[in-house]
């Protein structure tokens, strides 16, 4: 079976490999914050399971104070010129289009082939987390494509994904930050003190009131903590089981599915959901943090407005 | 009421800018300290839940891949390939990366695409490369506009497909808690009633790369006129 363990292995080496090409890189004279950095996240890839639980809270510290005190900075491996990328680009022509659509071509044939095969008994592919297991796969693959179609030298891959890293930088490491975020929040009991003052203080006499406190509230409450699926428990419980679907007779499928998608459109306005709205425009290079989420915004207001108007039109009796 | 404290952190410090990093984790830490959890107890659990989430920042190892073939020129591949296109516009192109989004999402397909997998790599250079077929080089803040877009339509595609999808977590979350609350429901039932929000997410961030596209050609020829006149 490929496990999960696998790719963590993979992901580990790649960090270790950006720490290391960082220490030596004498263009930035930050060259050792990001050695640092990029050392903590490989061990944490390598050896995450060893450290304990302390151990793993002291390493989210200390990449928190290298990032907050400016440690970081953009490392410049050698890479080609604007000038010799049009050259290699007429030279190549379509063939560029082989790696970059091997990607999704091989998880495809991972998903859908590889995936329901067992070997011996055990499944193939770690169920769980098959698709990640198939995305590591498929990046393999297409990398040996590169560098053997495209005549690319053998560290290349590191070096420019290490300069891509850089670009990035922090951002890469704050959704999963944010995840632990949400466990602390959690334990603290967040969710259900906001669940209780919404139900307390809300008017919801009628059925366009409650449709409107469940469905705006899953978008705001979904702002806060960052994704939806920490909403959805506790304003359903505090407000979309007991009065949509008991006292207005609402159906179950139809309230629970708008109140989740409604949370999405809070997804689409809050910098806590980074992977979707902070890394983006880290790795488009867009000066302005949040420019990602200012397109957004009149999408995701139109959309709520949508939702409510379905689920009042169309998930009650008439 | 105290536990809300650590939410203010997370509002006032990203708003005010500061390293996110660092405001997660002073937000974990007000919050124990307000519920009366120990410091040490939180950054267990911040550690132990960051160990459990690795496969959250496990899809960067796709970032060689994307790095090896734009060193290779693909971005430049990609403006070309539109070039040929004299007559696609940027509202089409993202129309239809938006529909693709969501046909592949709603299939279970998500990772087929993603900012660093097709954004970054092919669909911002198309997109750039559409708008500049019409008028020429763009100034910074007009290609950092389109990227932007792009990104967007990604997300607004992806969100408003995947739930289509039966096997989706939020689905399961879905179903999980509604059985617990003694209402038993197929995966299916509730997957159906996503397809009402696809089709308006469609509509409605369809119409607005069509206007984004429309502002991008009056700004554009407002623009060539004022050359003119000079």
């Amino acid at each position: 079976m490929i496990k999960l363990g696998v790719v963590y292995v993979l992901a580990g080496l790649m960090f270790a490999a950006f720490a290391v090409f960082s220490a030596t890189d004498r263009s930035n004279p930050k060259r050792l914050g990001n050695a640092a950095f990029w050392g903590l996240v490989s061990l944490s890839f390598l050896a995450g399971d060893r450290l304990g639980d302390l151990g793993n809270g002291f390493l989210v510290v200390g990449l928190a104070l290298i990032a907050g005190l400016g440690l970081l900075g953009r490392g410049q491996p050698a890479t080609t010129s604007p000038q010799e990328r049009q050259a290699l680009a007429a030279r190549f022509g379509e063939k560029l289009f082989i790696p970059a659509l091997a990607l999704p071509v091989v998880l495809v044939f991972a998903i859908l082939v590889l995936k329901p095969l067992h070997v011996a008994g055990q499944p193939l592919l770690e169920p769980k987390q098959s698709t990640l297991v198939s995305l590591a796969l498929a990046a393999v693959i297409a990398i040996g494509l590169a560098l053997i179609l495209l005549r690319q030298p053998i560290l290349s891959p590191l070096q420019e994904g290490r300069r891509l890293m850089d670009t990035v930088g922090w951002a890469a490491l704050l959704p999963q930050v944010l995840a632990a975020l949400g466990a602390v929040f959690a334990l603290a009991g967040v969710g259900k003190v906001i669940g209780d003052l919404v139900t307390h203080w809300l008017p919801m006499d009628t059925r366009a009131a409650a449709v409107a406190v469940y469905c705006l509230g899953m978008a705001g409450f979904t702002m806060i903590m960052g994704n939806a699926f920490a909403a959805f428990p506790v304003l359903t419980a505090g407000v979309g089981l007991p009065i949509l679907m008991h006292r207005f007779g609402g159906h179950p499928a139809a309230v629970a599915s708008l109140g989740m998608l409604s949370g999405f459109c809070g997804t689409l306005m809050t910098p806590l959901a980074a992977n979707f709205n902070l890394v983006p425009p880290a790795l488009l290079e867009l000066p302005d943090r949040y420019a990602v989420i200012k397109a957004q915004v009149p999408t995701a207001l139109l959309m709520l407005a949508a939702n409510m108007v379905l689920m009042y039109a169309f998930a009650f009796p008439r | 009421m105290l536990t809300l404290l650590g939410v203010a952190v997370v509002v006032l410090g990203f708003a005010a800018r500061f390293n996110p990093l660092l405001v997660v984790v002073v937000a974990a830490l007000v919050t124990g300290l307000a519920a009366g959890v120990p410091p040490l107890t939180v950054l267990a659990t911040l550690g132990k839940a960051f160990n459990e989430n690795r496969f959250v920042s496990a899809v960067l190892i796709v970032l060689p891949l994307v790095g090896v073939v734009e060193r290779a020129g693909l971005q430049e591949r990609a403006r070309t390939l539109i070039a040929r296109f004299r007559g696609l516009s940027v509202g089409p192109l993202l129309i239809a990366y938006l529909l693709f989004r969501q046909i592949t999402a709603a299939i279970g397909l998500i990772s087929i695409g993603g900012h660093a997998q097709t954004v970054r790599p092919l669909i911002a250079p198309m997109a750039e490369g559409a708008v500049e077929n019409r008028v020429g080089r763009l100034p910074p803040e007009t290609t950092h506009r389109i990227r932007a877009m792009a990104s967007a339509t990604e997300n607004v595609g992806v969100f408003f497909g995947e739930d289509i999808f039966v096997a989706i977590g939020s689905i399961l979350l879905m179903v999980g808690f509604l059985s617990q609350s003694g209402i038993t429901l197929d995966p299916l039932q509730l997957s159906v009633w996503a397809i009402p929000s696809a089709v308006c997410a469609f509509l409605i961030h369809g119409t607005r790369l069509v206007l984004f596209d429309l502002g991008l050609r009056r700004a554009a020829q407002r623009a060539s006129r004022t050359a003119a006149a000079e």
